[in-house]
C-alpha cells in the first residue's frame, strides 16, 4: 500500500465532511462538547488523535501547519505527527509560530500572540471538565444541560480550605462565555489568560473520547475562582536561562546529580527566536 | 548540555530501524510467512479479526507478523486500516441457523436432534506439553483418531437452535425480531444508553480478556445470572448482499463464527412471568471463550430490561462496561503516559513547592509560639 492509497491528509472525504459539522456546531456553541464518530487513526488513542483528526478536516493543501508537544517543536511525538501531515497531505511545515496557518498542540498555547486566521487546535485527553468529581457520562451530561456546575466550586473551595489555595496547576477549569464550564486540555494555567479573547480560532479535539469543542476568536472565557481567591496565572519565579525572558513558561531540567537546575522556556520557537534578536539568559553564552 | 529533547527525528527513524530488526529476529531461523501464521496460529488470528471489527484472515496474520505476536498491536493495525475502506453495502443478517457445523454443544440436554458434535476443541486435551512438537522438520505423525471432516461428499449438518426447542414450549423468552437498522458504533459515537444491538456489537469487539473477568464476575456473584449453555456452534455461514440492481441477494462470501446462547433461570419479576431468558454471543471464528464470556455479560447488562435489581456489580453497568471494554481505546490512553509531560509536571512541581514552603512556614509560626505558651 502507497500514501497514494490514501487521500489528502489521510482521511476520506465523508469523515472530513462529518467532522466539519461537528466544528461548525461546536464552534456555533461556544465549550460545548459535540460527540463526533471518532475514527481509529494509524496512531494510538490518547496520542492526539483527536488534534489530527481535527488538523485533517481543516487542512487545506496552501496551509503551513506546525505542530507542538509541550510548547517544542522537536518533541518526539509533535515530531511524528508532523511528519504524519508532511506525507500524508504534502502541506509545507514551519516552526516559526508567526509563519503557522494551523498550529496543533499539546498542552501549550505559544508565547507569541495569535492572529486572525491562524486556527490552534488542542489535543484533548479527558475533555469533560467535571470527569473526576462524576465518572458516568451520563451524569455529566445532564450537569451541562442544567448549568449545575455546584460540584465544580465545591471542589475548588474544599482546595482552598485544605491548602490555602487552589490546588489545580494544570487543565484548570474555565468557563465560556457565561455558559459552559470547559476543561482547556492540560495547558498550565499559565496559559489560561491566552484562551480568552484570542484572535484565532481554537479547536479541541478528543478522539479516545469522541467530543470537539471551539473557542470562535475573541471568545470570553474565565478561569474559575473566587472573589477572595481570586485565579492567577503562575510560573516559575526565574528567567530562562537562554534568552533570559521574564515572562515565559519554563521547563526546568536537571543539569547534574548535585541538584544543579536549569529553567529554560517551554516554547522552543519563541526562545530561539530571542536569543537571534541578541537576548542571553544567565547561560545563554554557554548552551 | 541542553540537548535532551534535540533529534528527535533521528531517534525515531533509529528506533524504528531497531525495531525492524528485532522483529526479524535472528536471520538463521526462517522468516515466519503469513500463511503459516494464517494456518498455525488459527486461534490469536481469529482474535485479531474478532477485537479489529474486520474479516481477514491474510490481514489478521500480517498483522501479528508485523506486531511481533502482540495480538493488541495486531489489533490496533487491523483497525486503523479498516477505519479507511469504503462501505459498499451492509449484508443481509447471517442465518447462523443455516451454520455449516463444525463444532456443536449443548450442556442443556444430553442429546438432541443432530446430536453433540464435539469438533476441534482443546475441552478433553490433558494439558501435557507435546515435546514431539518441538522436533521440528522430522516427517509428521499420521494424525491419530478420525480425520477430522466428515465423510467423502457429506456435506456439513445445518441444525436448528437447541433454543428452538424451548421455545417450542414457551419455557424461554422468544428471541427479539428487530426490523430496525442497528446502529453502527464504528461510523457514529457511541450513545448512553445503549439498546441491546449496541451493546453486543461493543462486548465482540471488546477485549477478551475483559469480557472474561466481567463474565467470570457475574459467575463469582457480582451480578450472577445462573447460565447455562444452551449451545455453543462453529461453523461457517454464507455472506449474502442485496443487489439493488438485481433484486436479489447474492452471496459473497463464508465466514466462520463461534455462536453462545446461554439459557437463564429467571424466577420472574415485577414485570415477567418466569421463563428462561438468554444471553447472547457471536464472534468471528473459533472464540469459544469470548462467544460464551459475551453472553454472560450480555444478560448480566440486561437485568433493566427484565425488572432484575441493579445489585450494583460492575457486569451490570453498562457505561463501566461499555466505555472500558475496548482494548485499543484502553492501550493507548494507558500508553500515552509514556509521552512527555514535562509542562504539567513543572506545573505540579511549582504548586507542590510552594504548598511544602507554606506549611513549613506555618510550623515554624508554631514552634515559635509554643515555648511561649509553655512558660505560660
Amino acid at each position: 500500500m502507497t500514501d497514494q492509497a490514501y487521500t489528502f491528509a489521510y482521511l476520506d472525504e465523508q469523515t472530513k465532511r462529518m467532522i466539519r459539522r461537528a466544528l461548525l456546531k461546536a464552534l456555533a456553541v461556544p465549550g460545548y462538547q459535540v460527540p463526533f464518530a471518532s475514527r481509529e487513526m494509524p496512531m494510538p488513542y490518547g496520542w492526539g488523535t483527536g488534534g489530527v483528526q481535527v488538523t485533517a478536516a481543516c487542512l487545506v493543501p496552501e496551509d503551513r501547519l506546525k505542530v507542538i508537544d509541550q510548547g517544542a517543536d522537536d518533541t518526539t511525538n509533535a515530531v511524528s505527527i508532523r511528519r504524519f501531515f508532511a506525507r500524508t497531505a504534502g502541506v509545507a511545515t514551519t516552526e516559526a509560530t508567526a509563519e503557522a496557518t494551523l498550529i496543533q498542540t499539546r498542552h501549550r498555547i505559544p508565547e507569541q500572540p495569535l492572529r486572525e486566521g491562524q486556527i490552534l487546535v488542542y489535543q484533548v485527553p479527558i475533555p469533560e471538565p467535571l470527569r473526576f468529581l462524576e465518572p458516568r457520562e451520563t451524569e455529566t451530561r445532564k450537569m451541562h444541560e442544567l448549568e449545575e456546575y455546584g460540584l465544580m466550586h465545591v471542589k475548588l473551595y474544599e482546595d482552598i480550605a485544605r491548602h490555602g489555595t487552589i490546588a489545580t496547576s494544570y487543565a484548570y477549569p474555565v468557563k465560556v462565555e457565561g455558559r459552559y464550564v470547559m476543561d482547556p486540555s492540560p495547558i498550565p494555567k499559565f496559559d489560561n489568560p491566552k484562551l480568552s479573547g484570542n484572535a484565532a480560532i481554537q479547536l479541541f479535539g478528543a478522539g479516545r473520547e469522541q467530543r470537539i469543542y471551539a473557542l470562535p476568536p475573541y471568545t470570553a472565557v474565565v478561569s474559575l475562582d473566587f472573589d477572595d481567591h481570586p485565579f492567577t496565572a503562575s510560573k516559575p519565579g526565574h528567567a530562562c536561562d537562554l534568552c533570559g525572558a521574564a515572562h515565559s513558561y519554563l521547563d526546568e531540567v536537571i543539569t547534574d546529580d548535585a541538584g544543579g537546575r536549569m529553567f529554560v522556556c517551554s516554547d522552543t520557537d519563541f526562545c530561539a527566536g530571542r536569543r537571534r534578536e541578541g537576548h542571553q539568559g544567565r547561560l545563554g553564552g554557554q548552551a | 548540555m541542553y540537548v535532551a529533547v534535540k533529534g528527535g527525528e533521528r531517534a525515531i527513524d533509529n528506533a524504528h530501524a531497531w525495531l525492524a530488526e528485532e522483529r526479524r529476529g535472528a536471520r538463521d531461523v526462517p522468516e515466519l510467512t503469513i500463511p503459516q501464521i494464517r494456518q498455525q496460529m488459527a486461534l490469536a488470528v481469529n482474535r485479531v479479526m474478532a477485537e479489529g471489527s474486520l474479516y481477514d484472515p491474510d490481514l489478521a496474520a500480517l498483522a501479528i507478523k508485523q506486531a511481533r505476536g502482540d495480538l493488541i498491536e495486531a489489533v490496533f493495525l487491523i483497525r486503523a486500516y479498516r477505519t479507511t475502506l469504503p462501505r459498499f453495502a451492509a449484508s443481509n443478517p447471517v442465518d447462523t441457523a443455516q451454520m455449516a457445523l463444525d463444532r456443536r454443544i449443548s450442556a442443556t440436554f444430553k442429546d438432541l436432534p443432530g446430536g453433540q458434535i464435539l469438533g476441534p476443541t482443546f475441552d478433553y486435551t490433558h494439558r501435557l506439553l507435546d515435546f514431539t512438537l518441538m522436533a521440528e522438520g522430522a516427517p509428521e505423525a499420521p494424525l491419530p483418531g478420525q480425520p477430522p471432516v466428515a465423510a467423502d461428499g457429506d456435506t456439513p449438518p445445518h441444525l436448528p437452535h437447541v433454543s428452538e426447542h424451548l421455545n417450542h414450549d414457551g419455557l424461554i423468552e422468544p428471541a427479539p425480531q428487530g426490523e430496525t437498522l442497528p446502529p453502527d458504533l464504528t461510523r457514529s459515537p457511541m450513545e448512553l444508553p445503549a439498546d441491546r444491538a449496541l451493546r453486543l456489537q461493543a462486548i465482540t469487539r471488546g477485549d477478551e480478556g475483559f469480557i472474561l473477568s466481567m463474565a467470570y464476575s457475574t459467575q463469582r456473584g457480582y451480578g450472577r445470572t445462573h447460565a447455562f449453555v444452551g449451545e455453543l456452534r462453529l461453523g461457517r455461514v454464507a455472506v449474502e448482499v442485496d443487489i439493488p440492481e438485481l433484486g436479489f441477494a447474492v452471496e459473497i462470501g463464508e465466514i466462520e463464527l463461534t455462536e453462545c446462547e446461554t439459557v437463564n433461570q429467571f424466577k420472574g419479576s415485577r414485570s415477567e412471568a418466569p421463563q428462561f431468558t438468554r444471553g447472547y454471543g457471536l464472534v468471528f471464528g473459533q472464540s469459544e471463550r469470548k462467544a460464551i464470556a459475551m453472553s454472560l455479560v450480555d444478560r448480566a447488562l440486561r437485568w433493566k430490561e427484565l425488572g432484575e435489581d441493579n445489585i450494583g456489580a460492575p457486569a451490570q453497568d453498562e457505561e463501566f462496561v461499555l466505555m472500558h471494554a475496548d482494548n485499543v481505546q484502553a492501550t493507548g490512553f494507558l500508553e500515552h503516559i509514556k509521552l512527555p509531560h514535562y509542562v504539567d509536571f513543572q506545573a505540579e512541581m511549582e504548586l507542590v513547592r510552594r504548598l511544602r514552603a507554606e506549611a513549613a512556614a506555618a510550623e515554624a509560626q508554631q514552634h515559635q509560639q509554643q515555648p511561649q505558651e509553655a512558660a505560660e
